[in-house]
């Protein structure tokens, strides 16, 4: 008998009992004009702006509001470009900037109203309670600092697309405003499904909600005029390992795709899912934030070798850069460089007219001997400032690293003295490295990938942020082109008020009995089952067979394969998938979706796709040829009766900008 | 060494015992179980006592429950052994490791 079948037997002698009342199947209903699904940044903002306007506003959260989503810090706030003090470049240029730089792949409208709004919510969070100004004068003089309004840059010091800024404020100022704006906040509640009604022949609606309380078991029926996806984009898909700690990913392991899968299932249409990169090597706690290197978090950090010399920095050409100053300068005759979290589609480089200065490709040096390993950062050899923005600043202001720097301080780490070793060899892929063959070296199967790193597949929104359902919108990662801290911000904020504007237009609704007492059915079925397959069980099967049939080259015969081991993990769903109390069902539930990510959502958006992109890191073993211009378009698809229905949007979503920013503005203001 | 208390127990899930609460300074308020994003703890059956980190494997080390805790100490995120980073001083080319023997003072200067 397994262990938890002993437990089960012996309860009442020494077991514990489960600690939270036990409420399966009871009902709590909620009836708003605006549901929120998820307490992320973009969540948060979204249900703000919306009880700003005036409505009635409930947001749904698996995890706390506090540390879900991008968790409790930030280090950059990126890419706000309209009004930002001493930037001369347009909303406009620097949105097609970006949507060139991923050959077109990419969400225009999104990329937009970051560019366009960007700063305009940053001065609102700072209103809040964020901090985003060097108010104690820490870095005065720093060549990043505008001494004016005491606003610090990262990366392009001429171009200022990128801030730095003092993240750690910035989720508990949102929670505060959300608990005086009188949001009904519903923590611990993991979305199950989405509620929907017929419009006519072929249109659908979308609502409200359906959630699993994860540690009662209670089932929650939220019922709204509008509802704002804002969930996390789907993970764990090709690999999960619990052994090695901390999920060994840069994404929170509660965040699952849960709300992808309930779209989906619902009939929304998504895009660009065939998306999938080589996953990238996690070494240490956040990595590779929590290790020397010199991209991200730690640029323009210095690495030297294990004797000592420099490791030289090269611009796009691959010139050597003899300075440390211009490091953070456009290359001779660049108007500007794109850098931070989905500059481009990495390990592609994308564009040369955007691509920034970078370490020379560490894998060519060691091979001829050029340098020797180990490599570290070598922080001493840095501007003082440049020091202290580093490990004091960004270091001490994301989330994670937080607290990697209080354990490498509290152990005696001295910046001023000490060079952290540096992963860089072994980072590669995922989007940080130079060296992209390392991270394959390391994992040794370069068919373990992932699908939510930087400007990822999602929903396919309008210029209202509005799923092809009615009363459905998203924002963040919750949509086509997910990406960053301020991308959520930005687009929650955005959604959030179109959201509203039609909930005050749109009659009261309320999901059918009916379909509430199927998706209780779905929900509860692994309780049944006490000895049956783990949740862990199923997600190793579900992992093997994406890596299998859906990893780095894909075929209409492998993905057929995926089809087909996809409906016997099905089987096991329906027949032996067990859950022993409310934890244990919200994680089969999560791995259930997970299923429906991989196999329902990505496996059939590979099938769609019949040529090979190198901005997707799509291969199809069949059609070598990459990017033919017959294909470059966004394939689409969706489910309808169980059926995928594929469509196709034209690259270049959301051109002109400003044009379409403009025209879907209303004209006066619609006040509270 | 005890022949007495040995029990039945399965491999713990994870290779890692991810938080560290020190029961003198706990006064089991639960405010890390209420922010923890992952759900990672449960609290202590007995009221105001230490709470249980029971899903470990789950944990990820993000720290909310150390950034709520109004208890200076009295929990930390304990990094396991596999994660032990190692630098080099400068000046001396020695390296330090997080837990080593003989370790270097703690460096107090807080974040900026």
């Amino acid at each position: 008998m397994s262990w938890g079948t002993w437990i089960d037997l012996n309860a009442g002698n020494d077991a514990m009992k489960w600690p939270y009342p036990i409420r399966y199947g009871q009902e709590d209903a909620v009836d708003v004009d605006v549901l929120v699904l998820g307490g992320g940044i973009a969540g948060c903002w979204a249900a703000i702006s919306a009880a700003e306007q005036g409505a009635k506003v409930a947001i749904l959260e698996r995890g706390s509001i506090l540390g879900s989503g991008a968790g409790t810090g930030c280090d950059h706030w990126q890419w706000a470009i309209t009004d930002v003090p001493g930037v001369s470049l347009s909303a406009e240029d620097f949105t097609q900037a970006l949507v060139d730089n991923h050959g077109g792949y990419n969400n225009g409208i999104s990329r937009y109203i970051q560019a366009r709004d960007g700063y305009e919510t940053l001065l609102e969070l700072e209103e809040m309670g964020g901090k985003v100004r060097d108010t104690e004068d820490t870095f005065k003089g720093a060549e990043f600092r505008d001494e004016q309004t005491k606003l610090l840059f990262a990366y392009d010091y001429e171009n200022r697309i990128v801030m730095r800024v003092w993240g750690m404020t910035f989720k508990r100022a949102l929670r505060s405003r959300l608990r005086r704006l009188g949001v009904d906040i519903h923590e611990r509640v993991a979305l199950t499904g989405l509620l929907t009604e017929r419009r006519g022949e072929d249109a659908t609606a979308v609502v409200g909600a359906t959630g699993l309380n994860v540690r009662t078991g209670a089932f929650n029926v939220f019922t709204a005029k509008a509802t704002v996806l804002c969930a996390a984009r789907p993970q764990r898909i090709w690999t999960y390992s619990t052994e090695l700690a901390g999920s060994c990913d840069l994404r929170m392991p509660g965040a699952m795709g849960g709300g992808y899968a309930a779209a989906w299932r619902a009939g929304t249409e998504f895009a660009m899912m065939e998306k999938s990169i080589p996953a990238g090597l996690s070494i240490n706690p956040s990595a590779p934030h929590g290790s020397g290197h010199p991209s991200n978090t730690w640029y323009p950090c210095t690495i030297v070798d294990a004797n000592g010399k420099e490791v030289p920095w090269v611009d796009r050409d691959g010139h050597t850069l003899e300075t440390f100053e211009e490091r953070c300068r456009p290359a001779p005759g660049q108007r500007f460089f794109i850098k931070g979290g989905g500059q481009s589609s990495l390990p592609h480089q994308g564009l040369r007219d955007y691509q920034g200065p970078r370490l020379t490709n560490v894998d060519t040096l060691v091979e001829k001997g050029e340098i020797e390993l180990p490599l570290y950062a070598d922080l001493p050899s840095l501007p003082a400032h440049e020091r202290r923005a580093i490990f004091g600043l960004m270091v001490g202001q994301e989330a994670k690293t937080k607290h990697t720097y209080a354990n490498y301080t509290h152990a005696g780490f001295d910046p001023d003295r000490d060079m952290l070793l540096s992963y860089q060899q072994l980072i590669g892929g995922g989007g940080y490295g130079t060296s992209a063959e390392g991270a394959k070296t390391v994992l040794g199967f370069p068919s373990i990938r992932n699908a939510h790193s930087g400007t990822t597949g999602g929903p396919v929104v309008d210029w209202n942020l509005r799923t092809n359902l009615e009363g459905l919108y998203a924002a963040g990662d919750g949509m086509l082109g997910g990406n960053d801290h301020s991308h959520a911000a930005t687009t929650g904020r955005y959604a959030g008020r179109r959201a509203a504007w039609f909930a005050r237009q749109a009659t009261a609704r309320s999901g059918s009995r009916e379909q509430i007492e199927a998706e209780k059915r779905r929900v509860y079925s692994p309780l049944q089952r006490k000895d049956g397959v783990h949740w862990k069980e199923l997600l190793a099967g579900i992992n093997k067979t994406m890596q299998a049939y859906c990893g780095a080259v894909k075929s209409e015969g492998l993905l057929r394969m995926a089809l087909e081991a996809g409906e016997d993990l099905k089987h096991v769903v329906d027949t032996e998938l067990a859950a022993v109390n409310p934890h244990d069902l919200a994680n089969a539930l999560s791995v259930v979706d997970i299923l429906t990510a991989g196999i329902d959502i990505i496996v059939p958006a590979c099938l769609a796709r019949r040529a090979s992109s190198a901005f997707l890191h799509f291969s199809r073993a069949e059609y070598p040829a990459m990017d033919p211009p017959e294909w470059q378009k966004f394939v689409t698809i969706r489910q309808e009766g169980g059926v995928v229905k594929q469509g196709e949007r034209p690259l270049n979503l959301g051109a002109p900008f400003e044009e379409n920013y403009l025209a879907h503005r209303p004209a006066a203001p619609i006040g509270a | 060494m005890s022949e007495e208390n040995v029990y039945l127990s399965p491999n713990p899930a994870s290779a890692a015992r991810p938080i560290a609460i020190d029961p003198e300074k706990c006064t089991g308020c639960n405010l890390c179980v209420n922010v923890c994003p992952a759900d990672v703890f449960v609290p202590n059956p007995e009221a105001g006592r230490v709470p249980l980190v029971l899903f470990v494997d789950e944990c990820w080390y993000c720290g909310p429950c150390v950034d709520e805790c109004p208890h200076a100490g009295a929990i930390r995120l304990n990094y396991p052994v596999m994660w032990r980073v190692p630098w080099k001083r400068k000046e001396t080319g020695q390296h330090y490791w997080v837990g080593m023997k003989n370790p270097p003072p703690p460096n107090d200067t807080p974040p900026a």
